[in-house]
């Protein structure tokens, strides 16, 4: 991506006035030079070690500093400062890359506590930003060499150049996709190691599986907040759970009873979990209108356990009236399934049950409560209205723009060529305007006479001769193959194809270059102030240089080329000519509106 | 371009209103005499009349002050002595008349008559419209129309707004002009007006062999020219004239809500306000 040498001085504190020297920069490691050759502040640092990058706000008489970190915890880095705000930017935008393409995605840049006041906006890019940039850069090689060329050569800065490359980076920002990970299977069970030796059964619990116990089971979770702290500790409630557990999946349902008889808590746990049973009722009420389907109490698949397979493995048909919990396998699946959808709401850290626990509760507060109130068909239309985006599947939203419809603009310039060669030598057919002299009445006389002419010999039926049609049908023959040909025009053959590769490659670049520069220079008019009067004098600076280098090509083309050459180079020279010429105009036109105040 | 039409009747007959120019200034000063002009015409007139016998074909003159309808095939006749012949009288009669007639109106009206003077294509083209829509209403069988411009006489840029107007109009109905110049000057009216409408726009070399262009181009119907490939123009001129003082111009100005085109700045725009 080039290197960048910049001056600068490189301070070890803040309060160090700074050894002036050079800083060069590249790929994969920076050096700093101390302009003293006395001086022992010589630099050499690979940019692998270096973590971080920090800027300031410069405000008023405050210096550009430049912090490169080498470690965020132990702090340890390189302090540099610069003489003016441009440079530091160049700087700090290029370690951004460097960083970014050394680590992946740079991390954020933080202010320095100690400056405050107000910003001169400066563009404080994000890292998501700057991630985007360099992700745009590294996909298209055109974009930089483009890139290259013009801000690492400090011709255009860093926001100039992106400034009209929005719409790309808007796109690249929607394609990050926004799916997040959900939960592990519905499988993962709390499952027991048991120990044949000592009859002791152990269960691991982690906090991942935690969190999704609390999703699943909004029961356990609404008894996990009552009964902890209060009632018992946390590992007092996992053993209560474990134990609930091992009951229903062993199908003890007679030492359930007596358990559950004696501790009410772990009753809780093998009871059918009601707050499910609550919301299964709602949603019943709530289907989607959409579906067309009319849902009734059969549905309600949740308490009506005479079908399905057990959670066990076992198909048989228990006694409905038992309490303890019976779930099926298409139960624990389809809860398993509606959790996942809802999709991980919050981002807490999963280290504590408790947190997670609150969190989860606090995410499920909507109320539901007022749905039996509601107006049927209202709330029809509003469910119809409101249809579940599902946004990984959805195309790319990008800025809605209408495509512009431009006609070939091949046709327009033909026609006006065609017409310029006109008004110039006109058709050679050799017709020419015969002057008239004649009055109103003669001239109708004349046709008048012609007319009767025409009926006395109206019997003379030779209107054409052989010869003349032979030369019209040929003339015609030829003009319609002309115009073929002139119309599939084969861009291998044309102007470009007859010019070597070589050549023709650096004509492609410099136009490429030439375009963005015209675009800045001329969208920097009118000059309204310093930066954009900086702005202009670079690109010009650029213009000239690239004027040049076509000169020479001109002048150094084969002698066979040597046409081909000059047409293709023309509109680029002319292009240049006219912004120069134009910013000589304004020039003169503000040297004009200066001397007047000076003469009064 | 085919019309939209097609379907409802047989692929390849065609209704051609030719759109003659008779403009007496034009023609006292013309290579080609008035004569002999008439003559192809006529020639070319009962050539298309041959090739299908529900061919129609309708002939407009476009004189300095007025047009009028010449010939119209559709006319009832007897069954016999319908020939060349017969279309000579009738046609030549027409002719006459309409001179005749537009003398009057030209010596009456004295601004018209100059050198230069146009001739009312503006006229003849609605003319031609109104005709063809007539037709479209005839019921679900007719051929298909095309208008042909036979123009020698400059352009008059006055008759600007009522030309383009013309030329829309036969766009939205699927009629593609052609234009055949027998003059010196190309008309940019009619390169406009084949352009967008898809028709032929010609300007032979050779006037002696007019009969010879118009049989080779002009003849062919509609259906024929998808696989056909007729003279194409390279350039197409899109100056517009001014609605202010009729003057054709490059640049001017241009009324953001109604597009009307004035050569000088003004305030008010004469056609929306």
């Amino acid at each position: 991506m080039g290197s960048m040498t910049i001056g600068a001085k490189y301070k070890t504190t803040l309060k160090d006035p700074g050894t002036p020297g050079i800083l060069r920069m590249n790929d994969d490691k920076f050096t700093f030079t101390p302009n003293d050759p006395r001086s022992a502040m010589k630099l050499n640092v690979d940019f692998r070690s270096i973590k971080g990058h920090k800027f300031n706000k410069v405000d008023g008489n405050k210096p550009a500093l430049l912090n490169l970190s080498k470690d965020s915890d132990k702090g340890g880095g390189y302090m540099f400062e610069f003489d003016n705000v441009g440079n530091r930017d160049l700087c700090r935008d290029f370690v951004a890359k460097v960083l970014g393409k050394h680590q992946g995605i740079p991390p954020r840049p933080t202010m320095p506590p100690e400056i405050s006041g107000s910003s001169t906006g400066l563009e404080q890019l994000s890292a998501a930003e700057v991630e985007r940039r360099v992700k745009l850069l590294r996909e298209d090689s055109e974009l930089q060499k483009l890139h290259k060329k013009f801000v690492l050569g400090n011709i255009l800065r860093e926001s100039e150049f992106w400034a009209t490359r929005k719409n790309l980076l808007d796109d690249e920002a929607n394609k990050a996709s926004k799916q997040r990970p959900g939960f592990k299977t519905a499988m993962s069970d709390v499952r027991p190691s048991a120990d044949g030796r000592t009859n002791k059964v152990t269960f691991n619990l982690t906090s991942e599986m935690i969190h999704q116990i609390f999703a699943e089971k909004p029961a356990v979770r609404r008894a996990f907040l009552d009964f902890v702290p209060k009632k018992m500790t946390d590992i007092e409630f996992w053993r209560k759970y474990c134990r609930a557990e091992y009951l229903l999946r062993t199908k003890n349902t007679v030492a359930a009873t007596a358990e559950a008889a004696e501790d009410e808590e772990l009753a809780v746990f093998l009871k059918n979990d009601d707050i499910l049973a609550k919301e299964a009722k709602l949603k019943i009420k709530r289907v989607d209108p959409t579906l067309d389907m009319a849902a009734d109490a059969g549905d309600d698949y949740i308490h009506l356990p005479d079908h399905g397979i057990l959670r066990d493995g076992s198909k048989e048909t228990v006694d409905t009236d038992s309490e303890w919990a019976q779930r099926t396998l298409s139960q624990e699946l389809n809860r398993h399934a509606a959790v996942v959808l809802e999709g991980i709401t919050s981002d807490v850290e999963l280290t504590d049950a408790k947190t997670v626990a609150e969190a989860l509760t606090r995410s499920k507060k909507e109320p539901p409560s007022t749905s039996t109130v509601d107006d049927d068909s209202h709330e029809r239309l509003v469910k119809v209205a409101r249809m579940t985006e599902i946004e990984d599947l959805q195309a790319p939203r990008s800025v809605p723009y209408a495509p512009l419809s431009i006609k070939d603009p091949r046709q327009y310039f033909d026609s006006q060529q065609a017409n310029a060669l006109r008004s110039l030598g006109g058709s050679n057919d050799g017709r020419k305007a015969r002057n008239c002299s004649l009055s109103t009445e003669e001239v109708f006389h004349h046709i008048m006479d012609q007319i009767s002419s025409f009926k006395v010999n109206k019997s003379n039926c030779s209107v054409l001769e052989s010869d003349m049609a032979l030369k019209v049908l040929n003339e015609l023959n030829e003009g319609i193959s002309r115009s073929r040909r002139l119309n599939l025009k084969n861009p291998q053959e044309g102007l470009l194809g007859r010019v070597p590769q070589h050549t023709q490659d650096e004509l492609m670049d410099h136009w490429t270059a030439i375009q963005e520069l015209l675009r800045h220079f001329w969208s920097s008019y009118p000059i309204t102030s310093a930066v954009l009067y900086n702005k202009v004098q670079r690109v010009k600076d650029a213009m000239t240089q690239i004027y040049q280098k076509l000169q020479a090509i001109k002048e150094s083309a084969q002698p066979d080329v040597r046409h081909e050459i000059s047409r293709l180079v023309k509109p680029m020279t002319q292009a240049l000519d006219a912004a120069f010429s134009h910013d000589l105009e304004q020039q003169q036109k503000s040297a004009k509106a200066g001397n007047k105040p000076n003469g009064y | 371009m085919t019309s939209a039409h097609s379907k409802l009747y047989s692929d390849d007959v065609s209704l051609v209103v030719v759109v003659v120019d008779t403009n007496p200034f034009f023609w006292a000063t013309a290579a080609l005499p008035f004569a002999d002009f008439f003559a192809n015409l006529v020639h070319f007139v009962n050539s298309i009349l041959l090739l299908n016998h529900l061919n129609r074909v309708v002939v407009i003159a476009s004189g300095v002050s007025s047009c009028a309808y010449i010939f119209d095939s559709g006319d009832a006749s007897p069954a016999g002595g319908v020939g060349v012949a017969a279309t000579f009288d009738k046609a030549s009669r027409k002719v006459e008349e309409f001179i005749a007639q537009d003398a009057h109106a030209t010596a009456s009206n004295s601004s018209a008559a100059s050198a230069n003077a146009a001739s009312l294509l503006s006229g003849a083209l609605s003319l031609a419209m109104c005709y063809i829509q007539r037709i479209f209403r005839s019921g679900t069988r007719h051929p298909q129309p095309r208008i042909l411009c036979l123009q020698g006489s400059p352009d008059g840029p006055e008759q600007y707004v009522a030309v383009m107007n013309s030329i829309f109009s036969a766009q939205r109905s699927m009629v593609p002009i052609d234009s055949c110049i027998v003059g010196t000057q190309d008309s940019a009216f009619l390169q406009q007006a084949s352009y967008i409408t898809g028709g032929v726009y010609l300007k032979p070399q050779e006037l002696n062999g007019l009969f010879q262009y118009l049989a080779a181009v002009f003849a062919t119907d509609l259906h024929s020219r998808t696989f056909l490939r007729l003279p194409k123009t390279l350039g197409v001129d899109f100056r517009a004239s001014c609605f202010c003082h009729k003057k054709t111009i490059d640049m001017g100005y241009v009324c953001s809500v109604c597009l009307s085109i004035f050569c000088k700045n003004q305030k008010k725009c004469s056609t929306c306000g």
